[in-house]
């Protein structure tokens, strides 16, 4: 048996929601490590880049299972829309840190959403989040049916990478941490664009 | 020439010594359990003149100032250089000055705070990315060592350059910006009472990574322009280049005053956060000059601060 195999007969039976609870709880830790001194001498903005830094960690997560499979045989498929709701949950928290707790103001964060293009990108990214994070249950799946609902799902690949342009673009000069995601995200997306042109008919 | 400016920020607000001390005693014993480089408290004391004057600021705490720095030789991190900057030696240590200057040349650090008057100054500094400290700076005006090595008349600008000293800076092999970092002000503006070099913080000598030995500290600037651990002034007619100016024209500009006007391009500098407050403390308004208008107003009088950012 190939590890690969083995990988997917020791996940067959495990079930997916124990995702939410186990990745849930770092953002519950943060929040109260933020709190309670433990981020350091300014908490908010460390909250918020750790639930953003996250949120496109897990995003990345959701976009390598099908080159997982494709190239390496193991199927993740089942953890997927976990993997990808609590991407979007981690965004929605990045973004609640950023309005209650960071900008505080209504008219502040309407003037910074049209006039920073950083928060303008993420802001876009978010946006293209909503329709994915709706409609990520069964019964909308039967609805739509299966095509209609993965074409609609081709969102999360702009979504991705208005994410990583967002790091890269709201730091100072030019680091290379955000650099290095971006740089992920669009590998990533280059190997799928291959892997359909090879594996796909026209 | 010390006394020419008056605090109006109040030292029956600083942190008692005694209760300062205990934590650096708790501090120390951290660093001395800790694996690694840490950047250990400074031990001396130094003698500084006390002001008296002012309504109450509250400075934030030691551990505020030395533990979340903006010091990229160290790392782009807040906390990398509290973490890296204990390896940069500091001893010993000389300051090149030169250009247009009477007497050049190479000045060791203990000739240079040899018989100025060092004072205790309570001070805004608001950094460039909208958060704000209060700082007990200890340090002796520019001024005085621009007087001692003799400005000629034909020199319009001071020029700064940082250390640069790779095998103590792990954040220099990257490229985020041109090194040495460098800064520079107009002469008036080196010139003026407010502006310091300090030495200390907290009437002891600086930690490494708020800029030891000796750093520039002008409040009514955004903090990136107070150039730390300085190992060159250079006096010229011309405008010097700046790090953060050569790195990005657009966002960071010759004066950089703090402005509540004129934006970031990426960010409003309208209102900042004090640091300190924790995960739910409000923001407060950006000030003008940083408060410091009355002091300082008068060097840009008729410039454009819109086009002068």
């Amino acid at each position: 048996m190939t590890l690969a195999q083995e990988i997917n007969g020791r996940l067959r039976k495990a079930p997916a929601w124990p995702i939410y609870i186990v990745f849930t709880l770092p953002g519950l830790w943060w929040f109260y490590l933020g709190a309670t001194g433990g981020l350091g001498a300014e908490p908010i903005k460390a909250l918020e880049h750790a639930y953003g830094k996250f949120a496109l960690q897990l995003l990345i997560a959701g976009l390598l299972v099908t080159p997982l499979r494709a190239y390496a045989g193991v199927n993740l498929l089942k953890f997927r829309r976990a993997i990808g709701l609590m991407a979007f949950f981690y965004v929605l928290a990045h973004l609640l840190v950023w309005l209650v707790l960071d900008v505080q103001a209504i008219d502040r964060i309407w003037a910074d959403i049209v006039k920073r293009p950083y928060i303008t990108v993420g802001m876009m990214g978010f946006a293209l989040l909503l329709p994915l994070a709706v409609t990520s249950n069964d019964r909308v799946i039967r609805r739509m049916g299966g095509m209609a609902w993965r074409k609609l799902h081709r969102l999360v690949y702009p979504a991705v990478i208005l994410g990583g342009l967002h790091y890269v673009m709201l730091v100072k000069g030019w680091q290379l941490e955000p650099l290095i995601y971006l740089a992920a995200i669009l590998t990533i997306l280059a190997v799928r664009i291959r892997w359909k042109q090879r594996f796909l008919p026209a | 020439m010390a006394g020419r400016w008056k605090n109006d920020l109040n030292w029956s607000d600083v942190t008692p010594r005694a209760e300062f001390l205990n934590r650096r005693q708790l501090l120390a014993g951290v660093g001395a359990l800790a694996v690694g480089g840490i950047a250990g408290p400074a031990l001396a004391k130094i003698d500084a003149v006390k002001t008296n004057y002012g309504r109450g600021l509250e400075p934030n705490s030691y551990e505020d100032i030395t533990s979340y720095c903006n010091f990229y030789e160290f790392g782009t991190g807040k906390d990398d250089p509290s973490r890296n900057a204990g390896r940069m030696k500091t001893m010993p240590w000389s300051v090149r000055i030169d250009g247009l200057v009477d007497k050049p040349g190479n000045y060791g650090i203990e000739d240079i705070v040899h018989g100025v008057t060092m004072e205790e100054r309570i001070y805004r500094f608001r950094c460039v990315e909208a958060w704000s400290m209060v700082v007990p700076w200890v340090g002796f005006e520019l001024a005085d060592l621009l007087n001692r090595v003799g400005v000629q008349p034909s020199a319009k600008y001071v020029a700064f350059e940082t250390l640069l000293r790779p095998s103590e800076m792990p954040g220099v092999g990257s490229r985020v910006l041109e090194w040495p970092y460098r800064e520079g002000l107009r002469i008036d503006e080196a010139m003026n009472p407010l502006t310091l070099m300090a030495t200390g913080i907290y009437g002891e000598e600086l930690p490494n990574q708020n800029g030891a030995p000796l750093r520039l500290v002008v409040p009514w600037k955004y903090g990136f322009k107070s150039i730390k651990s300085i190992v060159r002034i250079t006096l010229t007619d011309k405008q010097p280049p700046t790090s953060w100016n050569m790195a990005n024209a657009r966002e960071y500009g010759f004066y950089s005053n703090v402005n509540p006007e004129v934006d970031h391009p990426r960010w409003s500098q309208a209102t900042e956060r004090r640091i300190g407050g924790g995960l739910f403390s409000a923001r407060e308004d950006t000030l003008m000059f940083n408060g410091y208008g009355d002091e300082v107003a008068g060097l840009y009088a008729g410039m454009d601060l819109r086009k002068n950012f």
